[in-house]
């Protein structure tokens, strides 16, 4: 039998199917009697989606007594993101959030990285894009448009 | 209703209908990018509305959820603030309300995640990330449109200039907030105007705008006197659970 990390760590994010809600950071505990899950925006419409997937997963995964809450404190935050999320991000086209910036990277945004040729010559064209987590970027050396995950 | 109902409730009023006057944008923008833009502050608007309107009606403990309270209140029974349920107009004066009102709630937020009841305090906590980049949005707006063309400042002044007269409701401090601020819960909203002053004058200088001459301030949201404007908002909002009550997706 999956341990019940494992059977979460397959739950895609319904709006970035690239990387897992485990990915992404917002599963906060997971014990035998419940999985704590924090929405990524008050408003994201995903979140009803998301319980719903884990629900599915676990049913099927013999951990139907498994209670699943939604907590709002601590908030979540992009640094929750985890290293190999980032990656799976990138490799999607979306630039991920540097690390330790989601306070500080509000006021003057760092220039992201394109995540198809890897310049640092971008520019932001839209702070929302999207999904209510992307902004809309653009490279100036490839010329291509993409989606860069905001600092939150 | 309860003093802590009551002021849960009227934190959500003040996003509910923030949210849904946005989203009347929606399909409607100057351009792509800004139709996303505002869409998306509305949806936090909104998601910030249900977590507070869900712990008014939990602390009440009348069996009322955010949606009841949200589709099943009459148009008095609302607490907003009077600037949020002004009409967008053009989209300057839509942006001069955002301005106003996003600054507010960055401040507010700010202090109210330092409250002592952990439902509020994570609430805010969580919905001052989001409004920090909503005051950013319409503060980078009110620059480009007020330092940029003739037509664009007129419309920008213009904008200013209707919504001004609901920003001193925004601080007013009644029987309601002075009771949850002392109680360790609500904040000190007529403290905030200092600060909040200061951003709005930094942000009108960048855009070398003046700030709009004091009129008669109009008060009376929190208690339910709204403006004309309110019904329509609601009659559109509330249409679909008052003709077919309980429906759901």
């Amino acid at each position: 039998m999956q341990t019940m990390r494992a059977i979460l760590a397959d739950v895609p994010d319904p709006e970035i199917p690239a990387v897992s809600i485990i990915d992404l950071g917002i599963v906060r505990e997971i014990n035998e009697a419940r999985v704590v899950i924090t929405p990524t925006y008050s408003g994201c419409p995903a979140t009803f989606a998301i319980e719903q997937m884990i629900r599915a997963a676990l049913d099927a995964g013999g951990f139907a007594d498994v209670a699943i809450e939604t907590t709002l404190a601590p908030a979540w935050s992009t640094d929750w993101i985890s290293d190999e999320g980032r990656e799976k991000l990138r490799a999607y086209g979306i630039a991920p959030p540097p690390k330790g910036a989601s306070a500080s990277a509000l006021k003057n945004a760092q220039a992201a990285e394109c995540p198809r040729c890897g310049s640092s010559n971008t520019e932001e064209i839209s702070r929302f894009g999207s999904t209510p987590c992307k902004a809309l970027w653009r490279c100036k050396a490839c010329a291509e448009p993409f989606d860069r995950f905001k600092c939150h | 209703m309860d003093t802590l109902a009551t002021y849960a409730l009227r934190l959500g009023d003040d996003s509910l209908i923030a949210g849904q006057r946005l989203g009347e944008w929606c399909g409607h923008a100057p351009a792509l990018e800004v139709d996303l833009s505002l869409a998306n502050v509305a949806l936090d608007q909104i998601g910030q509305a249900t977590h507070f309107l869900a712990l008014a009606g939990e602390i009440e403990g009348q069996g009322r959820d955010a949606d009841k309270l949200a589709f099943h209140r009459d148009v008095m029974d609302f607490t907003n603030c009077l600037l949020v349920e002004q009409p967008n107009g053009d989209f300057a004066q839509t942006i001069a309300r955002l301005f106003l009102f996003s600054h507010y709630q960055e401040l507010v937020f700010a202090a109210l995640a330092t409250s002592k009841d952990a439902h509020f305090a994570a609430i805010a906590a969580k919905a001052v990330k989001e409004v920090a980049y909503h005051a950013t949005l319409a503060s980078d707006w009110v620059v480009r449109l007020g330092d940029g063309t003739e037509e664009s400042r007129a419309r920008m002044v213009a904008g200013l200039d209707w919504m001004w007269r609901f920003v001193d409701e925004l601080f007013v401090m009644d029987e309601v907030d002075t009771a949850a601020l002392a109680a360790g819960v609500g904040i000190d909203k007529a403290a905030l105007r200092g600060a909040w002053d200061q951003r709005i004058d930094a942000v009108l200088a960048d855009a070398n705008l003046a700030r709009p001459a004091a009129r008669r301030p109009v008060l009376g949201g929190r208690v339910g006197r709204h403006s004309e404007h309110l019904g329509h908002i609601l009659s559109e909002m509330q249409f679909l659970q008052r003709a077919y009550p309980g429906a759901t997706w």
